[in-house]
């Protein structure tokens, strides 16, 4: 491919304050030019191989089949370094950076797992690391926070709005327009303008390939069902990428549903369906009101708090190549402790939910779940809930 | 009259009356109140003020700074509304021309030809959506050029001039040029590098080039006409005296006249 997507049929675009727009462009011609270049792609598959410890396992979950009454495969990228899917995205992105001479990163964080995964790229590949983070996010994931820190990042707190996921990206914009000339933005799911929503899926994508070749080795055949959770639907993306070209394979994307989708209190845009909207640079599923006023998200899981979602989800799901549903606090906390009871595998929160949707009971021969991340970060707020029910 | 003739009449006359530069104070609409803006919109208008930047509040105000976002969650706290803030245009668009300043979504929301519309009939002239670069804004183009409605661009010193050139052909009203690589707020001195930037500007359009951004103190506004700054933008100072000010109309009235003072042609030697 010698282009990159601005728009997912009407999803995407640009809109940022003019002072971004010329970064925008020569992101977008680093990363044609880096994509192709064999040299680039050689040095991330190798830190990929030898770092990251990829590929992640496809592991066959037997009791959690048993329990569903169907097979379910999931796609360990919780076992990579730092824990989560996000270090694909953020060792790419640094490197690439590198590469366009920027010494200084900035990421936004909700659940910490994006901000853990940049502040450890930059430690390996010596640059310097700012990270955004909601006060309440900190609250809710503070290991994560300490972990940052001893990777040399500085953390600065959001204090506005709800202090979530939301806050956090645009403070991170607004620190990338002042100093856009000698900072690189790490965005960590795949939302924001063009060309982040497809440089975050081309860099996820690892994820989907590889699931896709195991599958068809370890069943023989392709899944019935691929399930990812979604917030900004970086893993998702990821995972189904290779997909999209196999028709007989359905696509699930599971967002929060918080505390239900009819309490408002949820972040589940592309579920609910209401009118797109503009947030954090591109067009596409958003949380608002009639007047256009971003509404906050809920979720229990940090990285799922969201109000937007990436465009090209969007465009899946208005296509009808993809279908999203939604999945509760206590469903997922449900799932949550399933997984771990049953296979000895604590998931994030996140996970959970489309580890939920997965043992929900509809009919499946065979699924395919992205474990995007892993739970520790989560205990202390689920084990909090969970003492509450 | 449209709105873009205004615009046009609201530069000469500022010229006409001895400034170097056309003096645009921004409000944010609802701040600190509704009525109390309304009557912040007056004084400017009262104390010199060429037009007035009105700002319509917006939850994700990217380019903003503290003190303007700040501003604006204020008034949406407060209940305020396009509507209301559309309410306020039309009580200062006969004392003033009247710039809107809006986020893409809430004119999204309201949908472009519905918004243009209402603008108009509010009586507001021009029209600034900070996070809509000339690659999303052929329809709002198209759209506020069939109502005479000027859809003024933003232009930034990272501005490449092959875009500066795309840019100042489509620009309607006056350019705006920010002085600063960064989001709205105070800053102890103007970019060095503006002159540049303002020569840059107006070698690639027709119409006026203003500034804004980090103007916070009549000497950075002469050093801004000093610059070739056809008109000037005062934003976030404005709205912290609005917030922090005992009396912020009154307040607000004697800095905007300052600022008048300091953009006269008889001041240049003397500031």
């Amino acid at each position: 491919m010698t282009t990159i997507e601005h728009r997912f049929g009407p999803y995407g675009g640009q809109y940022v304050p003019e002072t971004l727009m010329p970064a925008l462009t020569e992101l977008e011609e680093a990363w044609l030019a880096a994509r192709e270049d064999p040299g680039f792609r050689s040095e991330l598959d190798a830190l990929l191989r030898d770092y990251v410890g990829r590929p992640s396992p496809l592991y066959l979950a037997a009791r959690l089949s048993e329990q569903a009454g169907h097979t379910i495969y999931l796609k360990r990228e919780d076992l990579n370094h730092t824990g989560a899917h996000k270090i694909n995205n953020a060792l790419g992105q640094a490197l690439l950076a590198k590469r366009m001479g920027k010494r200084r990163i900035i990421a936004e964080t909700g659940a910490g797992q994006h901000g853990v995964a940049a502040a450890t790229a930059c430690a390996l590949l010596d640059l310097e690391c700012v990270v955004y983070m909601g006060t309440e996010d900190m609250r809710r994931q503070k290991p994560n926070v300490d972990r940052m820190g001893l990777l040399g990042a500085r953390v600065e707190p959001v204090e506005a709005g709800a202090r979530t996921l939301k806050e956090a990206v645009s403070a991170a914009i607004r620190d990338w327009v002042t100093n856009v000339r000698t900072t690189h933005y790490i965005i960590g799911s795949c939302v924001g303008p063009a060309p982040y929503p497809a440089l975050v899926r081309d860099l996820q994508r690892v994820i989907g390939d590889e699931a896709r070749a195991q599958v068809l080795e370890a069943a023989g055949r392709l899944p019935q069902r691929v399930i990812a959770c979604v917030g900004g639907g970086s893993n998702s993306i990821g995972v189904f990428t290779p997909f999209v070209g196999d028709g007989d394979v359905e696509l699930v994307g599971v967002e929060a549903a918080g505390e239900g989708l009819d309490t408002g209190r949820h972040g589940a845009p592309l579920t609910v369906g209401g009118l797109p909207g503009v947030l954090h640079g591109s067009f596409s599923a958003i949380m608002q009101d009639e007047d256009g006023q971003i509404l906050e998200a809920h979720s229990i899981s940090a990285g799922l708090d969201y109000p937007g979602t990436g465009p090209e989800h969007a465009w899946l799901r208005d296509s009808g190549r993809a279908r999203y549903v939604a999945v509760t606090d206590a469903e997922a906390l449900a799932a949550f402790a399933t997984t771990a009871r049953l296979e000895g595998i604590i998931p994030a929160l996140e996970s959970a939910h489309a580890l939920a949707f997965a043992l929900a009971g509809e009919f499946s021969e065979l699924d395919l779940v992205c474990l995007s991340g892993r739970g520790d970060k989560d205990l202390e707020e689920a084990l909090g809930h969970m003492g509450h029910q | 009259m449209t709105g873009v003739e205004r615009i046009a009449e609201a530069f000469e006359s500022a010229r006409a009356n001895g400034r170097r530069a056309a003096l645009m104070p921004y409000m944010m609409g609802g701040f600190p109140d509704l009525e109390t803006s309304r009557r912040i919109g007056l004084a400017y208008a009262g104390a010199g003020a060429d037009l007035v930047e009105l700002g319509v509040p917006f939850s994700d105000p990217l380019a903003d700074g503290p003190v303007i976002h700040a501003a604006g969650t204020a008034a949406l706290r407060a209940g305020t509304t396009l509507d209301h803030v559309l309410e306020v245009a039309r009580a200062l668009a006969p004392e003033v021309a009247l710039v809107v300043m809006c986020y893409s979504n809430v004119i999204l929301a309201r949908g472009i030809e519905r918004f243009a519309d209402a603008l108009v009939q509010a009586g507001a002239s021009g029209v600034i959506v900070p996070d809509l670069p000339i690659e999303e804004a052929a329809e709002m183009l198209g759209v506020c050029d069939r109502r005479g409605l000027a859809l003024v661009p933003l232009v930034a010193p990272t501005t490449p001039d092959e875009r500066l050139g795309l840019i100042g052909a489509r620009a309607r009203g006056f350019v705006y040029t920010v002085s600063l690589t960064g989001t709205t707020g105070e800053r102890a001195s103007v970019d060095g590098g503006l002159a540049g930037v303002i020569a840059r500007a107006a070698a690639h359009t027709e119409v006026p080039v203003a500034v804004g951004f980090g103007i916070a103190t009549p000497e950075q506004a002469a050093a801004a006409a000093d610059a070739g700054a056809e008109g000037v933008i005062i934003g976030s100072r404005l709205v912290r005296a609005a917030g922090e000010a005992e009396d912020p109309v009154a307040d607000v009235g004697e800095l905007v006249r300052e600022f008048s003072v300091a953009l006269r042609q008889s001041a240049a030697g003397v500031g």
